[in-house]
C-alpha cells in the first residue's frame, strides 16, 4: 500500500500555478486579514471578495468552482458560532423557553452568524486554492524567501518528504492490528477500554521507535552525501512582471473590498 | 478523511482579527526563541530527527481505538512530542505540524495559525514537559508514567480552555457556553491522550529506555518544570473558576475594556484606550493585571530561556 492521498497539487499549465509562490501565499494572507477586517454585515463587500474567489478559481484552470467543492471543510466548527444567534444584543425576532433559559434570536445575532461563516467560507476556499495551484516545495520555497527560519522550514520538508513514509508504517500498524482482531459472530470484540487504549499506545511507542530509528537511518545517509545542516533548490524564484502585476491588482481589489464594505 | 480534525484547530473567521494577531505575537516570539536555541546548539543532525518526529506526530495521530459510540480516541501529540524530545524541540515539531495541518490539509486557518500554535504546540510542551519534568530525575518508573498521563490530560484541557478564551474574546461564542462544552469535550479527548501517551511511554521504557534517559540529560532545565507547572496551576486554577462563574470573568473583561477592544478591529481600538483603565473596580483590575503579569511573565521567562546563551 502506499499513500500519496495527501498531495493537494493539482497538476496543470495555468496562470496561477506559473505565479511566483511568493505572490501567492502573501495574496492568500492578505485575502484572509482583508475578510477578517471586513464589518459583519457588509454583504456587498463579501460577494466582491466571493468574485475575487471565483475568478481566482478561473485563472486556475481548476474549474470555476474546484473550492466550491470542497469548502465545507470548516463547517463543524460553525457548531461552536452557534450560540451567537441568541445572545447578541438587540430587538428580538423569535424567542422559545428551552431548558428553562429564555432564547431569543435576533436580527443582530444572525448578521453576526453569518458574517463569521462566510469569512470562514472564504477564506478557506483561498488557502485550499494556494495548495491546489503550488506544489510543496514551491510553498517552502516562498516561506523561506518571506524570512521564515531555514530551521523551521527544513523541519517542515522534512514532515513532508516522511509524512508519506511514516503513515504507511502507521497503515501498517492498523493492518496487523485488524489481521489480529478476529471475533466470533455475536461475540464482543477485543478487550476493555484500557486493553484497547493500551494496545493503541504501544502501537505509537512502536511507530516512534521506528521513526526514531529512521531517522538516524536518515542522517547518516545524507551526511554521506554532503549533508550540512542546508537544504538548496535549483529553482530561481525571480519575480516576473506578471507577478507583480498580479500583487499589486490584488492589493488594488481588496483595497476596493474594503472600501466597498465601509460606505 | 483519514485523520479525524479536532475542535481544537480553530478555523479563519473564527478569531476576531486582533486576537489572532496577539497570538501570532506571542507564537512567533517563543518559535523564534525555540529556532536561535536549536541553531545556537549547530547540531544539524536535530532538523532531520525533529522532521521525522513531525511525521511521526501526524502518523501517529491517525491511529485510533475505538472508545464507545462510534467515537474513537487518539493522540494530539504536544506532551509525548515534548517528553521525548525535549521542550524546544518539542515546541518546533508541533509547530511544523500545526503550519502543515493548516496549510495543506486547511484543518486550522491561516490567520487562527499563531493561536492554533499557541493552544496545541506551545502550551501543550510547556505542561508536558514541565509537569513530567517536575518528577524527573530519581523517581520510579509509575511516578514518571503517571506524571506524563497527567501533564497529557492538562495539556490538552489547557488547549481547549486557551482555545475558548480566544473565541469567547473574539465575540464568536459566550463564555457561558463554550467553557463548558470545550473543557466537557476535552476532559474526555484528554482521557485518550492520557491513556495513548502513557502506554506509548511506557513501551518505550521497556524498550529503549536510553532514549528516555538522553531527553533528562540535556533537552531542558528546571525552569522548564517551574514554567510549566505554573502555567498548569494557571489553568486548574482559573478553569474552575470560569466554569463555575463565567459571567463574572466576563464582566472583569468588559469592565477593564479588553473584551471590547478584542472584538474591534484593530482602527477603533486606539480611541478605546484613553478609557480602559479607568472606572472600574478595584477587584478588576487586580484579576485583570495579576493574569496578565503572569501570562507575560510566563513568555518572558520561555524567552529569556531561549535566548540565554548556552555553550
Amino acid at each position: 500500500m502506499h499513500v500519496n492521498l495527501f498531495d493537494r497539487y493539482q497538476e496543470t499549465q495555468s496562470f496561477l500555478h506559473r505565479l511566483d509562490p511568493r505572490v501567492k501565499v502573501l495574496a492568500t494572507i492578505f485575502y484572509v486579514v482583508s475578510n477578517a477586517l471586513l464589518p459583519d454585515g457588509a454583504w456587498f463587500a463579501f460577494f466582491a471578495a466571493w468574485i475575487f474567489l471565483l475568478a481566482c478559481n478561473a485563472l486556475s484552470k481548476l474549474g470555476w468552482n474546484y473550492t466550491l467543492k470542497r469548502s465545507l471543510i470548516a463547517l463543524p466548527f460553525a457548531l461552536i458560532a452557534i450560540t451567537v444567534l441568541f445572545t447578541t444584543k438587540g430587538t428580538p425576532l423569535f424567542s422559545f423557553e428551552l431548558f428553562s433559559v429564555h432564547w431569543a434570536l435576533s436580527l443582530a445575532g444572525i448578521t453576526r452568524f453569518a458574517a463569521i461563516l462566510i469569512r470562514s467560507w472564504l477564506s478557506v476556499q483561498m488557502a485550499l486554492l494556494l495548495v491546489a495551484a503550488t506544489t510543496f516545495p514551491d510553498l517552502i520555497h516562498a516561506l523561506e524567501h518571506l524570512r521564515i527560519p531555514k530551521v523551521l522550514t527544513a523541519i517542515i520538508a522534512f514532515l513532508y518528504r516522511y509524512l508519506f513514509v511514516l503513515t504507511d508504517e502507521s497503515f501498517r500498524l492498523l493492518r496487523a492490528r485488524e489481521a489480529r482482531s478476529v471475533a466470533a459472530e455475536g461475540m464482543k470484540r477485543g478487550g476493555s477500554l484500557l486493553w484497547r487504549a493500551k494496545n493503541a499506545g504501544n502501537m505509537v511507542g512502536q511507530l516512534f521507535l521506528r521513526s526514531y530509528e529512521r531517522s538516524d537511518r536518515i542522517y547518516q545517509a545524507m551526511t554521506a552525501r554532503g549533508y550540512s545542516g542546508r537544504l538548496y533548490t535549483l529553482n530561481p524564484h525571480e519575480m516576473k512582471s506578471a507577478d507583480y502585476f498580479a500583487a499589486a491588482l490584488t492589493l488594488t481589489f481588496l483595497s476596493f473590498i474594503q472600501i466597498l464594505g465601509r460606505i | 478523511m483519514l485523520y479525524s480534525p479536532t475542535p481544537l484547530h480553530i478555523p479563519d473567521g473564527f478569531l476576531s482579527l486582533v486576537v489572532s494577531l496577539i497570538c501570532w505575537i506571542i507564537s512567533a516570539l517563543i518559535v523564534a526563541a525555540a529556532v536561535s536555541r536549536v541553531n545556537r546548539s549547530l547540531d544539524e543532525r536535530k532538523i532531520p530527527l525533529m522532521g521525522v518526529m513531525a511525521a511521526f506526530i501526524f502518523a501517529a495521530q491517525m491511529i485510533n481505538f475505538p472508545v464507545a459510540g462510534g467515537t474513537s480516541g487518539h493522540l494530539l501529540g504536544g506532551a509525548l512530542a515534548a517528553i521525548m524530545l525535549g521542550p524546544w524541540a518539542g515546541i518546533l515539531t508541533m509547530t511544523a505540524v500545526i503550519a502543515v495541518q493548516g496549510l495543506l490539509f486547511q484543518d486550522g486557518g491561516l490567520l487562527t495559525m499563531g493561536a492554533n500554535i499557541l493552544n496545541m504546540g506551545l502550551i501543550t510542551a510547556a505542561i508536558g514537559y514541565g509537569f513530567y519534568r517536575l518528577v524527573s530525575g530519581r523517581s520510579s518508573k509509575t511516578v514518571k508514567l503517571s506524571a506524563a498521563g497527567i501533564a497529557a490530560w492538562l495539556s490538552v484541557m489547557a488547549a481547549a480552555f486557551l482555545a475558548s478564551l480566544q473565541l469567547w474574546l473574539s465575540g464568536t461564542s459566550p463564555l457561558r457556553v463554550v467553557i463548558p462544552a470545550m473543557l466537557g469535550v476535552h476532559a474526555l479527548i484528554g482521557l485518550g491522550e492520557a491513556l495513548i501517551t502513557v502506554f506509548a511511554l511506557g513501551f518505550i521504557f521497556q524498550t529503549r529506555p536510553d532514549l528516555l534517559d538522553e531527553t533528562q540529560a540535556d533537552k531542558g532545565g528546571k525552569t522548564w518544570a517551574y514554567v510549566g507547572g505554573a502555567i498548569a496551576l494557571f489553568v486548574v486554577l482559573l478553569s474552575p473558576f470560569a466554569s463555575a462563574d463565567p459571567d463574572g470573568l466576563e464582566r472583569v473583561a468588559e469592565d477593564s475594556g479588553f473584551l471590547h477592544a478584542a472584538q474591534s478591529a484593530p482602527y477603533q481600538i486606539i480611541p478605546d484606550y484613553a478609557v480602559p483603565f479607568l472606572g472600574q473596580t478595584a477587584l478588576s483590575t487586580i484579576a485583570a493585571g495579576a493574569a496578565g503579569v503572569v501570562v507575560v511573565a510566563a513568555i518572558v521567562v520561555l524567552v529569556a530561556r531561549g535566548l540565554k546563551a548556552k555553550p
